[in-house]
């Protein structure tokens, strides 16, 4: 199953690395990961998209804990939240698909933020999986690039992951 | 007080307590070995290869409770140091490592002797540092050795830039002395809670066991863990690590559990009904197959590290503490309210333990014209009369060190269990005489493991730490030699030793005395004469039968109740059977 772990950790040279050698070291996945300083300069925030059983999650979270450089840490699974991710899309454009490709974005809330004769760049927010269909129903020959942030999540309500 | 950054580093070691440091020189570390000249309250060792600096630091740590101290230097030192760092972070042994580093200016360049020590013992610390700054040595080493002795123990890596540590910089110093960090606070007392469900499935249990591990020693809980398991009656097996936790000799200890365990602590694990693991990791050397781990058994564990709960065995009752926190509280429970005919119904219990027993499964040739392992490892109990410090290698004699000497007491079975480190021994042997200088210290060993780490006899002879060493000498890499045996139908590729040293001569060479033993009853005598010699390092090459084999044995993926016997059952005795 899909987990999103939000991780409040130092902001420190390695804290990142590791992380990222704890998921090679024990075989863990990473889907995707996030990571920037806070409003608090001396933390940052990660979110982390792993899959595994519960037995394995519930290990990856543990041993993340085990981490010095982790603070604290929350499974935005075990109650409802938010994920959002930003993409970055260039695509092709020439006088037949330049509407279209237009009205396309529009309807997927994306915004054009960067036009040449032949090319657009679009930038759409959401999350992970409507990207996916943004995607899908793009011609698959107009993509010149895609570059995906990651998920981010944030839970909802008052709780927070905070010190 | 305005100090260099060499100077710092000895002044924090002083204000922390350390007795040793175990070390290497080294360009990188030159600044700070030239601050260790100018002092003589810190003991220096110097070993003759980094390795064994940490496994004396480690050993050190195991016979003492306080962290071991190492310093070398960058690259080659460093790196040279790593397998006693893992060594260290297997078995949860409180260890800070100072390493040198190549100067800050020069970091990332492929510098000479450099080495990136930070990334490379990442996966082997509880946790590591670069000094960055001078101001940041004080309280980056009191971090270092609050880390690596609280909670779960283990190594930490301070690896320190050589232009840090420049006599030319001076600082203000000032030992911190106490540390708090805000993401790092270990659990001492166990959930109330849980130690209360807990308490009622142990005395519900008809056929309860015990299983304890090198925690109990290292969460010094030894008195705790004996009070409890007399006060419940349980049977009681102990991991290779917990060893020496509750006494060996007494009729509740039922022998080592896992791979080369018992035929009576397997088969009571099998067969029970309710476990009690304390400070223990369900290593794979300990549960064999997954599966059929305890398939009847309700499980309790209690450890101070979380990740080490349902990490591979599923657990009913979880209780995260200090293990002499938590036996406290369930001691106190029993003593509240325990049922006086409690151990009454545990009988039908112990009258299958005493059947399974019987089997005798440690039995050996006794009369056997050639020199079985097992006859040295009693001999050698009897002639200490069951009180030395006891290191291994590993290997075949470790498991029959671990069958034949029954400890008693805790810190006294000092072995890499979990890395399963050749060439442990005999540095390590040399950490614990220099913690324990009027205790006798044995080393057994095997000819093959002996020598990753033989060029320590040097540093025996420079710090006068006469340590019996116990070779048992069987021209083979007996463990690798029996795998080899019995499931590679005898091919016994690359497992034999082949030129010798002449080991008598070889010591004698290093300053100490070498006696070669050939027949059984040469072997009393002998081991008597070392350790009469109290002030001499004595190396005993004793030459044991070629083929002898560690019985009983769980061969890999199989299950607690489907043992490898010396005689075959042709099947599990149990009483229903019987």
């Amino acid at each position: 199953m899909r987990h999103v772990i939000s991780i409040l950790m130092e902001n420190e040279a390695g804290a990142l690395s590791r992380i990222s050698g704890l998921f090679t070291a024990r075989g863990y996945n990473i889907e995707s990961l996030t990571v920037a300083e806070t409003q608090d300069k001396t933390l940052s925030r990660m979110t982390l998209v792993t899959r595994g059983s519960d037995e394995v999650v519930e290990q990856i979270t543990k041993q993340l804990n085990k981490l010095i450089d982790v603070v604290k840490l929350n499974d935005l699974e075990e109650s409802p939240h938010i994920e959002r991710e930003l993409m970055l899309i260039k695509v092709k454009t020439n006088s037949n698909n330049r509407e279209e490709t237009k009205r396309t974005a529009e309807i997927f809330r994306g915004k054009i933020i960067d036009v040449t004769t032949h090319t657009y760049v679009i930038e759409m927010t959401g999350a992970s999986d409507k990207l996916d269909a943004f995607l899908s129903v793009l011609e698959e020959d107009i993509i010149i690039e895609v570059v995906r942030s990651g998920a981010t999540g944030i839970s909802r309500g008052e709780k927070g992951l905070h010190l | 007080m305005e100090l260099s950054g060499g100077q710092i580093v000895v002044q924090c070691l002083k204000d922390e307590g350390v007795e040793f440091i175990f070390g290497y020189p080294g360009g990188a570390v030159l600044h700070l070995y030239d601050a260790l000249f100018h002092q003589d309250e810190l003991k220096h060792i110097l070993v003759r290869h980094e390795q064994a600096a940490t496994h004396a630091a480690d050993a050190y740590a195991r016979v003492t409770g306080k962290a071991g101290v190492v310093l070398v230097t960058s690259g080659p030192g460093a790196t040279n140091a790593v397998t006693g760092i893992a060594t260290a972070y297997m078995d949860s042994i409180p260890m800070v490592v100072i390493s040198g580093q190549v100067p800050s200016s020069v970091i990332g360049s492929d510098a000479f002797q450099e080495v990136d020590m930070v990334g490379i013992t990442r996966p082997c610390v509880k946790h590591n540092f670069l000094v960055k700054d001078p101001r940041d040595i004080a309280e980056t080493l009191k971090k270092a050795f609050y880390i690596a002795t609280t909670g779960r123990p283990g190594p930490v890596v301070v690896d320190i830039p050589k232009d840090i540590t420049d006599p030319a910089i001076k600082v203000p110093y000032k030992y911190p002395k106490k540390i708090s960090m805000r993401s790092y606070n270990p659990a001492l007392k166990g959930h109330s809670g849980q130690i209360k469900k807990a308490f009622e499935l142990l005395i519900s249990a008809k056929k309860p066991i015990i299983y304890a591990g090198g925690g109990v020693i290292l969460g010094n809980a030894s008195k705790e863990l004996t009070k409890l398991t007399r006060t419940l009656g349980f049977p009681l097996t102990h991991t290779l690590m917990g060893l020496g936790g509750y006494p060996a000799t007494d009729k509740q200890f039922v022998g080592m559990l896992g791979m080369h365990g018992t035929y009576e602590a397997n088969m009571a694990m099998h067969e029970s009904d309710v476990i009690l693991a304390i400070g223990a990791r369900f290593d794979d050397r300990v549960t064999g197959k997954l599966d059929r781990f305890c398939p009847y058994a309700k499980i309790i564990h209690i450890d101070i590290d979380p990740a080490s709960i349902a990490k591979t065995v599923r657990v009913d009752i979880p209780i995260v503490g200090e293990v002499s926190s938590v036996l406290k509280d369930l001691i106190h429970l029993a003593k509240e309210k325990m049922d006086k005919h409690h151990h009454k119904s545990l009988e039908p219990w112990w009258d299958q333990i005493q059947i399974w027993r019987d089997v005798d499964c440690l039995e050996y040739d006794r009369d056997s014209r050639i020199i079985k392992p097992q006859y040295v490892v009693e001999q050698l109990y009897e002639v200490t009369q069951g009180d030395a410090i006891i290191t291994s290698d590993v290997g075949q004699h470790q498991m029959f060190a671990a069958q034949y000497y029954p400890f008693n007491k805790p810190r006294r079975w000092i072995n890499s269990g979990g890395l399963g480190t050749m060439g442990f021994g005999l540095p390590a042997a040399i950490g614990a005489k220099l913690a324990f200088p009027d205790q006798d210290v044995a080393c057994i060993t095997g000819e093959a493991s002996i020598q990753m780490c033989i060029q320590e006899l040097a540093t025996a002879s420079q710090y006068d730490t006469p340590v019996k060493i116990i070779n048992l000498n069987n021209r083979y890499m007996g463990m690798v030699r029996q795998w080899q045996e019995f499931n590679y139908e005898s091919r016994y590729s690359h497992s034999y030793m082949d030129a010798i040293p002449d080991f008598v001569k070889l010591a004698e060479a290093y300053g100490h005395v070498g006696v070669k033993i050939e027949k059984p009853e040469d072997v009393r005598p002998a081991l008597e004469e070392a350790f009469a010699q109290k002030d001499r390092t004595v190396f005993l090459d004793i030459l044991t039968d070629r083929t002898e084999n560690v019985y009983p044995m769980i061969e890999s993926g199989k299950a607690h109740n489907d043992m490898k016997l010396r005689v075959a059952l042709d099947t599990p005795i149990n009483r229903e059977l019987a």
